[in-house]
């Protein structure tokens, strides 16, 4: 038997067996009736209906023009904005790693052997709206492994959490965590300079681009678990989520994205806004991080609240990011909002927070819209999406409440408060002083 | 509402200038709309309705839909610490020592320095700045305004605060010396019994970590203490009741578990951020401790703290934003950021309120101060805009 297969029949298997005890599909349609909806694919619909089903969106529209099925359970949302569940894609929640001091480069090392799915940082994320997370391995590497993109399921184990995809080996969807610039600079055995960097990673890329012509022409080739997902790199499977922060870095990372094909998204991308002509040229996606202030290392001196709006300008499409624990997960909405007080429209920021980062990650079939089919991911907000005073109300995913402001034991996690947390943290600074 | 922020509309006088508002929070009063605030040689003239108070020939317009005094920050350490965060501009925690009160804040203080003028540009006026936290005592604190190229120019009050700390970041600032609470709690009353008995002698050899502590010890600077746990905060009380110094409480995270005993002691709080990240000393940091403060009656205050990574510093009304929205009654938040800040920190004379006779430090927002879309569109330090681009 073909080992690619069984891998992948594995995924689904246990996706299969494990998602029942995870969670209760509703057995009954639910309908929200009279909430503001905005379905982001299309234009928002006051008075508005969504009707869910098994975990997925069966009807969104206005009141009337949607039949709301016999035996639903009719929910009143009135005085409520609802919106699909915000994907964050680049996270550090859960209370993982990555690559160790042992090597600038582990393509071999997956994140998901090293999530904590009761870590706080999950809980703190569902009261902000995310749903679903990028959740990235690092820092401080050129390429700090491999990424996992989860849906923020009240879990039991990481595969209550994890998202089938069969064009991966493992079966699982996820990316490659690469970065330039300052962060992977040390002593040996990792890079000194930029070029250094440069350099290592394209070596990476053509021993993986042999390695694929192997596999393409030879029987029985050994396995080889760095290369493989870089393989799925290049075969456009496995998309490379790219830390860069100066202009000429970003440059570099659009330079090998031409020379080897990979499909990539640029993150944090400080001096977009200085070449952001040539990311929308590169037609490469960013996933942006607004920050209160510039500053705090040499790379983070440009990062100003302007870069959404520079970026939807050119053309290039944008989402954001908290890079949870650099900002908190509850306050998600707040980094849209500083990009809307810059000039970034309303449209393109909400955009930005769903649909635009469920491309970036290849989901853009199941979730960071309301549409007929898609999970039913979505959050109750209490107002205005970029006002201060709104809160999440509720959030759902695939058709099951994970967090409900109105419960007193759930409120805590979006408040904080004594022993509410255990202080589960990324720490930035800490971890191998990455820059 | 957006387009409110106008450019100024004359360049007659740049000594006299008009603001008018659609709504002005002089935070001595109820909130007057439709007002207009007159600016004479850097001071306020007159304040009132735009019914009554007319704009005479040459004064340069500004006018805004929101208006409010400066923005007072009672805790950073921006100009000490600078934006690049290498060693060349990180001056507010000097580590040979974990006890070095006679540290001046204004030998260190850049006024120049780029996140003093991006505070400013957002409608921060006054920062209460200085050494950080994470030594024993790492040094004093300063006042100035956020506008002047020179400390000298900014200042306001040159020594106002003697930093401490009670904490674990001290034992790891310091090599594990000292490595406990108990430890740190004993070298500090050692340092105040030796400053008593410094204070006691006649015409002691200059010790100028002692003549610091004496300044504390009879009340002429006061002791900003940070500490975040309750075990912290009382060994922060029983200090000063031991010593009777005058004593502000920093951080405090966990000041809603001792609501009684802090309103006993009648002390100050200098809240931490709100959004201060939840983890080792400040887990059990709460977006509502504002408002459980302000319901008890317990005086407090809102900071932009220090911050070791990105962003490199927070933005102190941002962080009061996150308060109002988590119960703070708006006016209450406001008034922390203005005059009950200016009067904690003995400034109310100069700043915090539009008044006349006042300093003139106002901030010309685009909309509600907290919204996260609003704009500040004008900054007037001392009569002079400090900056008229909307950010």
């Amino acid at each position: 038997m073909n080992p690619k297969v069984s891998y992948r029949l594995l995924g689904a298997l246990l996706c299969l067996l494990v998602i029942p005890l995870g969670v209760t599909a509703q057995q009954v349609p639910v309908a929200f009736e009279g909430a503001t909806i905005y379905p982001i694919s299309s234009e928002p619909i006051e008075n508005g209906v969504l009707v869910v089903h098994e975990g997925k969106i069966v009807a969104v529209g206005a009141a009337g023009s949607v039949s709301i099925p016999a035996d639903a359970e009719r929910r009143d949302a009135s005085g409520f904005i609802i919106m699909p569940g915000l994907v964050d894609t680049h996270s550090h929640i859960g209370g993982g790693d990555g690559g160790d001091r042992s090597s600038p480069l582990h393509p071999d090392v997956r994140i998901m052997d090293a999530i904590d799915v009761r870590s706080d940082t999950f809980k703190k994320a569902r009261t902000g709206g995310v749903t679903t997370a990028n959740v990235m391995p690092g820092s401080g590497h050129l390429l700090s492994g491999q990424t996992i993109y989860l849906k923020l399921r009240n879990a039991r184990t990481i595969y209550d959490m994890l998202i089938p995809d069969a064009r991966l080996r493992d079966g699982f969807a996820g990316g490659i965590k690469m970065a330039n610039g300052t962060n992977p600079l040390r002593a040996a055995p990792f890079p000194g300079t930029r070029a250094r960097s440069a350099t290592l990673q394209r070596g990476l890329f053509i021993e993986a681009e042999a390695y694929r012509e192997r596999l393409q022409n030879e029987e029985n080739v050994p396995r080889n678990l760095r290369l493989e997902p870089i393989v799925e790199a290049l075969n456009g499977d496995r998309i490379v989520h790219f830390h860069t922060h100066r202009h000429d870095d970003i440059l570099t990372v659009l330079r090998m994205q031409r020379e080897f094909g990979f499909r990539v998204v640029l993150h944090h991308v400080t001096d977009a806004w200085l070449v952001a002509d040539e990311i929308a040229a590169a037609g490469v996606p960013s996933s942006i991080i607004v920050l209160d202030t510039p500053g705090g290392k040499l790379e983070a001196l440009n990062l100003l609240y302007k870069s959404g709006r520079v970026l939807e300008e050119a053309g290039a499409e944008v989402s954001f990011h908290t890079d949870d624990g650099v900002t908190d997960s509850r306050l998600f909405f707040r980094m849209a909002a500083f990009a809307v007080r810059d000039g970034m429209s309303r449209q393109k920021a909400l955009e930005a927070l769903t649909l635009a980062a469920a491309r970036q990650l290849d989901m853009e079939d199941r979730v960071g819209s309301l549409e007929p089919g898609k999970d039913a991911d979505f959050i109750l907000l209490t107002g205005d999406p970029f006002s201060v005073y709104t809160h999440v109300q509720q959030t759902w995913i695939e058709g099951i409440k994970v967090f409900d402001r109105a419960n007193p034991d759930q409120l805590p996690y979006a408040t904080g408060g004594h022993e509410i947390f255990r202080g589960d943290y990324f720490d930035h600074y800490s971890v191998g002083g990455a820059q | 509402m957006l387009a409110g922020c106008s450019a100024p509309v004359a360049q007659l006088n740049a000594q006299n200038i008009a603001v008018k508002g659609g709504i002005v929070y002089t935070m001595a009063g109820d909130p007057i709309e439709d007002g207009v605030v007159l600016i004479r040689n850097g001071r306020i003239e007159r304040v009132g309705p735009a019914s009554r108070v007319s704009i005479p020939d040459g004064y340069e317009v500004f006018e805004a839909p929101v208006v409010t005094p400066g923005i007072i920050d009672t805790r950073s350490v921006v100009g000490l610490a600078g934006i690049l965060n290498i060693p060349h501009d990180q001056d507010q925690l000097e580590t040979s020592n974990p006890f070095q009160p006679d540290l001046r804040a204004i030998d260190a203080y850049n006024a120049r320095e780029d996140l003093v003028v991006w505070l400013r540009n957002l409608g921060v006026t006054t920062v209460h700045t200085g050494h950080g936290p994470g030594a024993l005592a790492s040094g004093q604190t300063l006042i100035a305004k956020t506008w002047g190229q020179t400390v000298d120019e900014a200042v306001i009050n040159p020594a106002a605060m003697v930093a401490f700390t009670l904490g674990p970041s001290v034992s790891s600032n310091f090599g594990g010396s000292p490595g406990t609470r108990s430890r740190m709690v004993s070298m500090l009353r050692a340092e105040f019994i030796k400053a008593q008995e410094y204070m006691a002698r006649e015409n002691p050899t200059r010790d100028l970590k002692m003549e610091t502590m004496v300044k504390v010890l009879n009340g002429e600077m006061r002791a900003m203490i940070h500490a975040h746990q309750v075990s912290e905060i009382m060994s922060a009380l029983r200090l000063q009741e031991e010593f009777g110094f005058k004593l502000v409480l920093e951080g405090a995270s966990e000041a809603y578990l001792l609501i009684d005993e802090l309103k006993e002691a009648g002390v100050h709080i200098i809240l931490h951020p709100t959004m201060v990240r939840t983890r080792g000393e400040t887990t059990n940091a709460a977006f509502t401790t504002a408002a459980r403060l302000a319901e008890a009656g317990i005086p407090f205050t809102f900071q932009s703290g220090f911050e070791g990574y990105v962003p490199k510093t927070r933005v102190v009304h941002f962080e009061t934003a996150i308060a109002v929205a988590n119960g703070l009654p708006f006016e209450h938040g406001l008034r922390a950021l203005t005059i009950d800040a200016a009067r904690f920190l003995g400034i109310a004379d100069r700043t915090g309120s539009l008044e006349r006779g006042k300093d003139a430090d106002l901030v010309l927002w685009e909309g509600d101060p907290f919204e996260y879309t609003s704009r500040v569109c004008t900054v007037i330090i001392n009569g002079e805009p400090a900056s008229t681009r909307c950010q």
